[in-house]
């Protein structure tokens, strides 16, 4: 009794700091409707932040200091990025802000490791709270008992903020109809760098507060941001109190999971939240989203065209060009070129769901890296031709894609997105902890091609033409009748059902296809390296592709490939300097601010204007 | 502290021309590791490394000409690492490639090694299957591997009465080969010892109250400790606060190497058997000579990476010197077998298994100085740690 009471309070300390960079999160995405990926670089930042102003604040009430203080300069930083970055583009189209917070991430990793070294940093101990007491003869860490009589009262003021001020009145208002908001004449830039500020002084707030139970160092940013992510989904996007309840679900779950099921804790967690979501799509408290309101910002999408013939003997003759490179290139050129190919094909699918569906997929890694892993598996465990393994790990991904979809698309946006991710990271924790058959994060090795493509010309040449072949069959696809059912989905959903069209079907044909072409790109990124790891199933993989079909121009049709290649050969040039981190960071937030159609969006309009209205 | 950029670079634009050796010319060797992914290993490593580089070359280099190591980060990802090795091999003329730390990361490049024919020295990763499991002829590693270290405190622990044990690693490949290596020897040694409970926290990511729980209830009389870095941290402050190490026995795997019992400051715990690195009470020879030299080199105290990467590169030079030519073949076959005086004494890349007996210092922590050190360590030769030749064949299906 007296260990399942000290395992509940163990549990509520920890939903301590999860809570408030979960709230902050929330909040953030509730007013401003910006998924905040940058939302783990700010508690990151706060840990940092505290511990260096404990170093000089002294005494027990330095060490509170030093926290408040942390929170103040992580919440300025966060209003400074929204003033200067983020309220450029507001205009953009929806989510198209997660790219810029994307950038900040890098920036922030590569500024913290300039500032405070690489070396893990411990955190000090809260003065007069070192020892343990005595509940029922287990001992309970002081500390522990200090976070839980903080967390309600941080709550508490959010709380009334929310409900008893004019600020939350504001703030309320603006979640539930922003336009509206502004439309009444509040200022609403001033209202959304106020909320940055809050959310981010809560993330600051978070990371210090968890200090003297552990520390700060380079890797806490992702590692946080996950759990915050299932804490907000679980809970509901916007929703404060869901986030206190999801925060205490998840860390309780947890270390029971702990003392029972040690084997599976990564898994147990991932497992809760699709079950959550299956049966409350929008989390335990979250608001169904009403149709349409998110809208198109932005000026409406033109219809697509096919290229006209310059383009087609642009893009001809630079193929050609293309497919004689093991004449002209050397040997890194053509592995450099497979490389980039295969992230073509997964950006341009991951783009033709975006781009035609309107469906946003957090986790799209899922489907390449599930590629990746059935042609590995089946080399592995059948010896499977490469041949046949090529044509299975399409099928495969895109198998699993339609039970995804089928769940998934039950929800819708940024549900819809955060749904996709919580498959995506339930298959990485599976591929991780089941080692007997994935081999964990050992990874497969030794999955080469066969013979005949065993040269680099030859598998380089057998990558282009599955790559181009696919992207152009995704391109195809949209100028077919199905491209323009789904695109009725996707701006009318009710007028396309009303004449007829089965819009949850088209999505999930839509989605399952996207999945099948990126696992293509998955089977032959596993053949091209010989080998395959859980990283390919990360959530950093699913945002590479996220970032990449945004920088690329969403509302365009080439928009995934062109963003594909740009990227790959920026990141493959920068890495070989020092602090590249900064550099792509910085280059992604200019690429947002100057262009945010994304490239080729805002070449074409260049190219309008040269051309004048001439079509 | 902004550091000169790579010397890759210019290297790159002019590499995409044939490069015909010439005399004078410097020999390129590619090292790949994760400098921005885990800087704390991967900085001092390469200190070690580009001392050594600068005592070689001074000593006139290698067969004649300089010898020049070409850092490239692949931010700790295995398909980024091999597009790396591609692009060393295929365009900046490396003879052969050294690197990494995390396992997987080793795993992918001893899988390409052997693929491409060049020789890869895994210097840090310490997966038991780059040996053995999945060892190849082309892939050579030099620091002592999970196994030989698990062995060396499954040895000590034999020495003791304690009979339960309780296991913490973390959720992956190494914490798993960490404890089934463990058991495996203390069980042989002492068949009746008894393991209670078995902790996997997911790495860097522990919940350390929850875990210190767990383990106080399965009440052992001893723990086996993985768990390193921020983990670590964690868990020695939850189970100090918690009265966990209280009359038991703790023993950590590399909880002795100063990159995880530095940052621990006063709070590094006392009384744990630990592998490590006690570089501050070497008193003279090799060792000693490298850590006054490292120190007055990078004004800084050297760590295990710091070492690990000079000894990298001593045994590069000596392959290739022995070998006399860069000719990969040459270097593979110069490796099996060879002997090399590196700062913890002579090591030799085993024929069987292409493991180096390089060992590893085994000791009690203590506190000095508002600081961990080890104190009454001895050092373990590698070669006495590793099971006999029949066991190794069997291990290592590829030969």
């Amino acid at each position: 009794m007296g260990l399942i009471l000290a395992q509940l309070l163990t549990g509520l300390a920890n939903a301590g700091a999860l809570f408030m960079v979960a709230s902050g999160l929330s909040l953030i995405f509730g007013v401003t409707r910006i998924v905040n990926f940058a939302h783990g670089s700010f508690y990151m930042l706060g840990a940092y932040v505290g511990w260096s102003a404990m170093q000089v604040l002294p005494g027990a009430l330095g060490f509170w200091g030093a926290i408040l203080v942390a929170g103040v300069i992580v919440g300025l930083v966060g209003a400074a990025v929204e003033m200067l970055i983020l309220r450029r583009v507001y205009a953009a189209p929806e989510l198209f802000q997660l790219v810029a917070t994307f950038g900040v991430i890098l920036v922030v990793q590569d500024l913290a490791l300039m500032i405070w070294g690489p070396t893990d940093l411990l955190g000090p101990r809260a003065p007069g709270l070192t020892g343990v007491v005595r509940v029922m003869g287990e001992p309970v860490p002081q500390y522990d008992l200090a976070l839980i009589a903080i967390t309600p009262g941080v709550a508490l003021a959010l709380w009334y903020l929310i409900a008893k001020t004019r600020v939350g009145i504001l703030v309320r208002a603006a979640t539930q109809d922003r336009e509206m908001v502004g439309a009444l004449g509040v200022n609403q830039s001033w209202l959304f760098t106020g909320t940055f500020f809050l959310g981010c002084a809560l993330a600051g707030l978070g990371g210090a507060l968890q200090l003297p139970k552990g520390g700060a160092d380079l890797l806490m940013d992702f590692t946080i941001l996950a759990q915050v992510f299932v804490v907000v989904v679980i809970g509901g996007m916007g929703s404060l109190p869901g986030a206190l309840i999801a925060s205490v679900l998840i860390s309780v779950i947890n270390v029971f999971g702990v003392a029972y099921l040690p084997q599976s804790t990564l898994v147990l967690t991932y497992v809760v939240m699709v079950a959550v979501l299956i049966w409350w799509p929008f989390g335990l408290l979250g608001r169904a989203e009403v149709a349409g309101e998110l809208g198109q910002v932005g000026a409406p999408e033109e219809p697509v065209r096919p290229a006209g013939w310059p383009v087609r003997a642009g893009v001809a003759a630079a193929l050609v060009l293309l497919a004689t490179l093991p004449a002209w290139g050397g040997g890194f050129a053509l592995v450099l070129a497979t490389d980039i190919l295969i992230f073509c094909l997964f950006a341009a699918s991951l783009h033709f769901l975006l781009g035609q569906g309107g469906l946003v997929s957090f986790g799209h890694a899922a489907f390449y890296g599930g590629g990746a892993y059935v042609a590995a598996l089946l080399v592995r465990h059948a010896d499977t031709p490469m041949e046949l393994a090529l044509i299975l790990a399409p099928l495969g991904a895109g198998l699993g894609a339609l039970i995804v979809g089928w769940v998934a698309l039950r929800a819708s946006g940024v549900y819809f997105a955060m749904l996709t991710l919580a498959f995506a990271q339930l298959l990485w924790s599976l591929v991780y902890q089941w080692g007997d058959v994935t081999g964990g994060d050992d990874g497969i090795v030794g999955i080469w091609p066969a013979d005949w493509a065993s040269g680099g010309a030859a598998f380089f040449w057998l990558t282009l033409v599955l790559c181009v072949g696919g992207i152009l069959v995704l391109r195809h696809a949209a100028h077919a009748p199905f491209g323009y059912a789904l695109r009725a989905s996707r701006d009318a959903p009710l007028r396309a059902e009303a004449t007829g069209l089965d819009t949850r079907r088209i999505r999930l044909v839509a989605f399952a296809f996207a999945g099948a072409m990126a696992g293509l790109a998955g089977g032959l990124f596993t053949f091209s390296k010989g080998s395959v790891f859980p990283n390919e199933l990360e959530i950093a993989r699913s945002f590479d592709a996220l970032i990449v079909v945004f920088l690329g121009g969403v509302k365009t049709l080439s928009g995934g490939w062109v963003g594909g290649g740009v990227f790959k050969s920026a990141e493959d040039l920068l890495t070989r300097f020092d602090y590249w981190r900064l550099a792509l960071g910085l280059l992604i937030i200019a690429v947002v601010i100057a262009a945010p159609e994304g490239i080729v969006g805002t070449l074409k309009r260049l190219a309008r204007r040269q051309g004048g209205e001439d079509r | 502290m902004p550091r000169a950029l790579f010397p890759t670079l210019a290297a790159a634009v002019l590499a995409s021309l044939p490069a015909a050796a010439q005399e004078g010319e410097p020999i390129k060797i590619g090292e790949i590791n994760h400098f921005t992914r885990m800087p704390a290993f991967a900085e001092p490593y390469r200190r070690g490394i580009e001392m050594a580089v600068e005592e070689i070359n001074e000593a006139g280099g290698v067969l004649g000409r300089p010898l020049e190591f070409v850092f490239r980060d692949d931010q700790g990802e295995p398909g980024e690492a091999i597009k790396i090795a591609e692009e060393l091999m295929r365009r900046e003329g490396t003879v052969m490639i050294t690197g990494s730390i995390l396992s997987n990361v080793g795993l992918a490049i001893s899988s390409l090694a052997a693929r491409r024919e060049f020789v890869y020295l895994a210097s840090e990763p310490l997966a038991d299957a780059l040996t053995w499991g999945q060892g190849n002829a082309w892939t050579f590693r030099l620091r002592p591997s999970t196994y030989m270290q698990a062995a060396m405190l499954a040895e000590a622990a034999a020495g003791t009465d304690a009979v339960t044990y309780a296991t913490i690693a973390p959720n992956y490949a190494y914490g798993k080969d960490a404890v089934a290596a463990f058991k495996e020897v203390l069980t042989e040694l002492k068949p009746d010892v008894e393991f209670v409970a078995e902790q996997w926290p997911p790495l860097f990511d522990i919940d350390a109250g929850a875990e210190v729980q767990a383990l106080e209830r399965a009440k052992p009389d001893a723990i086996y400790n993985v768990t390193f870095g921020t983990d670590l941290a964690k868990f020695v402050r939850e189970g100090e606060t918690r009265g966990l190490f209280e009359d038991r026995q703790v023993y950590g795997l590399l909880s002795g190497e100063p990159e995880y019992l530095e940052p621990l400051g006063a709070e590094a715990p006392e009384g744990w058997v630990v592998t490590g690195y006690p570089w501050y009470d070497f008193e003279d020879g090799a060792g000693a000579e490298f850590v006054s030299a490292y120190e007055a080199r990078w004004d800084e105290t050297p760590k295990n990476g710091s070492n690990v990467g000079y000894a990298t590169a001593l045994s590069v030079a000596a392959a290739i010197e022995t070998a006399g030519s860069t000719e990969s073949a040459a270097i593979r076959e110069a490796f099996e077998g060879l002997t090399v005086a590196v700062p913890a004494g002579e090591i030799t890349y085993r024929e069987i298994d292409n493991q180096a007996t390089h060992g590893a210092w085994v000791g009690t922590t203590a506190l000095r100085d508002g600081g961990g050190v080890m104190v009454d360590w001895t050092y373990e030769d590698g070669a006495d740690c590793l099971p006999s030749d029949e066991r190794v064949r069997e291990l290592r299906p590829a030969d």
